[in-house]
């Protein structure tokens, strides 16, 4: 059952006291936990889950020609799906809107943040350049999948290797793979939304809280300072100050949000 | 004339599954929910219902309708799948409800569906097996009336041997007879409410992979009975 | 005739199908059905005996509901003659509007409960088409604020407890009003948002450990470490 609207109304007063019906402060996220190499199928894998919002992700390279228009660059493929076991609100069937912005959300940031090196995935120019295929999957739907997701993408790629490339008979040895990682820049794009319930501004919303969230940004950002992608969803307007105070929270959040998981970009 | 000592790849016994592990509750949001492997090929299975059946012409105004779905996530093998349903896992999403629904004790609930979601993680082999014990926990979680708890295994033919629990290697096993493959899904009682044949087989023969695959889901059964106890804390 | 220990049936966890006594004494209660001389679980849940009654207790399941039930719902549609509410079961709930304590004009049924609305409401009767509310008595009708929280309805025995015991523990300590709905929502208000989620807190935790013994004991420990903070 959604978010009924009385308790929408409390959510909103308590805010206003600067708390959180789970005692976080707003701009706190819930306990990030991260497992790499989870699958023994993928090149790369993470298991990523904010409180109890779990997603999975996973990294597959294949090896084909380059699209006519990059024949020097590797190919980048980011699909997600938001799997009907992990909410009741999920149907089954093709990709519904929420799935599909999910996926470009994250192909954008992978994709503007040049985090992927596409122009050191190149085998032969023109004709054979890897590409890869970043898939995610929502495992259990408490909020925030966004951020889960852009998190589970950058550490899966970070940690993937290349397979084994048998260049003779022009196929991937999977199972084997090199030593040699998935090229990704130094600088880490973190993926942050922040909402507006009310007159408050938080991060990471539960479920609860979503329901009730009037407006949302998403920023994807290095904390190094550049920002790379930006996306307002949900219904309400915004005010050009509270488009300001949110990005100074969105950078606030990245800082600590990557430090929660600098240990395994290792 | 199999015989008892013939040496499996991985080394197991002819009678022996892969470790197995089962786990319930997996999914917090789902109405129940539960893991199981045999070695490395995972399911997660999560159960949502009973409820209100969408669209309504397909509404049993007569029983609960069960309805199953199973996919295989993007990454669970070497070659990516592409997202989205493909023939056999519409054909095995089939299965898993008839392997399933003779336990159900679901006359209670006109107009209403059951849906079990199955997806697997990781493959090698079997999966349909896993997919299957794993859900059935799952029904059993989310507390649906059910006569008992179905459990599931492929049965295994290399060569001339019978074998138990079929890993990746030995579904492609390609000395002598091939491979052929016999999954199997049984009641605690022995009753078969799903089989299988893909390959080649004397009838002599499948009557003895039928009795090892009894053997075989009375050991699945204790591993999923002991999932579900173990996750109540009295 | 054989007189039975009378604690030949220990409580503990059964799954569907599992045997849980042998013997002509025990009778099937619910969950329960007896083949021969053996009482044999249909649900997964703990098996109690009490005056060799021997029944499931469940965790998990859908709302059965049962005329006369308490419980809470949300004003989910409006037709011409009463509202739709939804009681997060699958079955269909209808409030009438000739089941509510005062006159309305037809057209007027959005001032008294509006989409969106949450009510208190009893089950009247239960059809082949539905559950049939009604809010005519004292303490029934539209909710005007405070905390909604949803636990599985097998749980809500637990909740209230022996003779109430459990939840009038949490009353006391909280100083909030609880409605609980036996369709597992509930409805907490109080003076203040930290005491309506407190018993938030204390109702999840008992929500959780549904089956441990000694919880009442448990929950006046968590009481006396959240007052501390």
């Amino acid at each position: 059952m959604k978010t009924t609207r009385i308790t929408g109304e409390r959510i909103k007063e308590y805010l206003e006291k600067g708390k959180r019906f789970d005692g976080r402060n707003l701009e706190e996220f819930r306990e990030i936990s991260v497992e790499i190499g989870v699958s023994k199928k993928a090149e790369g894998s993470a298991r990523v889950k904010i409180g109890k919002t779990e997603v999975i992700v996973g990294v597959k390279l294949d090896v084909k020609e380059p699209y006519p228009d990059s024949p020097n660059k590797g190919n980048l493929m980011v699909t997600s799906e938001l799997l009907p076991l992990s909410s009741g609100r999920f149907e089954y069937g093709p990709p519904r809107f929420p799935a599909i912005e999910l996926g470009r959300l994250i192909d954008r940031a992978i994709r503007e943040s040049k985090f992927l090196q596409l122009e050191k995935l190149c085998i032969k120019e023109g004709e054979k350049v890897w590409g890869v295929f970043i898939d995610i999957y929502s495992i259990n739907d408490d909020g925030n999948l966004i951020d889960a997701a852009g998190l589970g993408a950058v550490i899966a790629l970070k940690t993937a290797k290349l397979p084994e490339y048998d260049e003779k008979n022009e196929k991937i040895v999977y199972g084997k793979l090199t030593n040699k990682k998935v090229p990704v820049s130094k600088e880490i794009p973190i993926i942050v939304t922040t909402h507006k319930i009310g007159k408050s501004m938080i991060v990471d919303p539960t479920l609860e809280e979503e329901d009730v969230s009037e407006a949302r940004i998403t920023i994807g950002g290095t904390i190094e300072g550049s920002l790379f992608s930006i996306q307002k969803g949900n219904s309400k307007e915004l005010t050009i100050e509270e488009i300001k105070k949110m990005l100074d929270i969105s950078e606030k959040t990245r800082k600590k949000v990557f430090s929660s998981i600098e240990k395994y970009l290792k | 004339m199999a015989t008892k000592t013939f040496k499996r790849p991985d080394g197991r016994k002819v009678d022996e599954t892969r470790p197995m592990q089962a786990k319930v509750g997996v999914v917090p949001n789902a109405d129940g929910s539960a893991l199981f492997s045999f070695g490395d090929t995972i399911a997660i299975a999560a159960v949502y219902g009973p409820k209100k059946m969408h669209p309504q012409h397909q509404q049993d105004p007569e029983k609960g309708t069960l309805r199953c779905r199973y996919n295989m996530i993007s990454f669970s093998v070497d070659d990516r799948i592409r997202p989205g349903p493909s023939r056999r896992s519409t054909e095995i999403s089939k299965i898993t409800e008839w392997s399933l629904e003779p336990s159900l004790l679901i006359k209670n609930y006109p107009n209403m569906v059951i849906d079990v979601h199955v997806n697997i993680l990781q493959a090698n082999a079997s999966t349909r097996c896993a997919g299957i014990n794993a859900a059935a926990m799952a029904l059993a979680h989310a507390g649906i009336p059910m006569k008992n708890i179905v459990s599931s295994v492929s049965i295994g033919k290399l060569d001339k041997n019978l074998v138990v629990d079929l890993n990746k290697d030995e579904e492609d096993w390609e000395e002598g007879e091939g491979s052929t493959d016999i999954p199997i899904t049984m009641t605690p009682n022995g009753e078969i409410t799903h089989i299988q044949l893909d390959g080649r087989i004397t009838k002599e023969q499948l009557k003895e992979g039928i009795e090892l695959a009894r053997k075989s889901t009375k050991e699945i059964y204790e591993v999923q009975k002991k999932a579900l106890k173990d996750s109540i804390k009295t | 005739m054989e007189i039975k220990n009378k604690d030949q049936v220990e409580r503990k966890i059964v799954i569907p199908g599992e045997v849980i006594s042998k013997g002509e004494d025990y009778l099937p209660g619910e969950g329960t059905e007896k083949i021969g001389n053996e009482i044999i679980a249909r649900r997964y849940g703990l098996a109690e005996e009490s005056n060799r009654l021997i029944k499931i207790i469940s965790l998990s399941g859908i709302y059965e509901p049962r005329n006369g039930n308490l419980v809470i719902g949300r004003v989910e549609n409006i037709t011409f003659y009463g509202w739709v509410i939804d009681l997060d079961s699958p079955e269909t709930s209808f409030l009438h509007m000739q089941e509510v304590p005062k006159y309305i004009n037809k057209g007027g049924l959005s001032d008294v409960l509006d989409i969106g609305d949450m009510v208190v409401a009893k089950v009247l009767e239960i059809t082949s088409r539905g559950i049939d509310l009604t809010i005519k008595s004292r303490g029934l009708g539209k909710i005007d604020e405070g905390i909604i929280i949803k636990v599985n309805s097998n749980k809500v025995p637990r909740i209230i407890g022996k003779a109430g015991s459990m939840i009038n523990l949490i009353k006391e300590e909280s100083g909030c009003n609880i409605t609980v709905g036996q369709n597992g929502l509930i409805w907490i208000k109080g003076n203040d948002v930290e005491s309506e989620l407190l018993v938030k807190k204390a109702i999840m935790f008992v929500a959780e450990k549904s089956f441990t013994q000694g919880l009442t004991d448990e929950l006046k420990e968590l009481f006396k470490k959240e007052k501390g903070k």
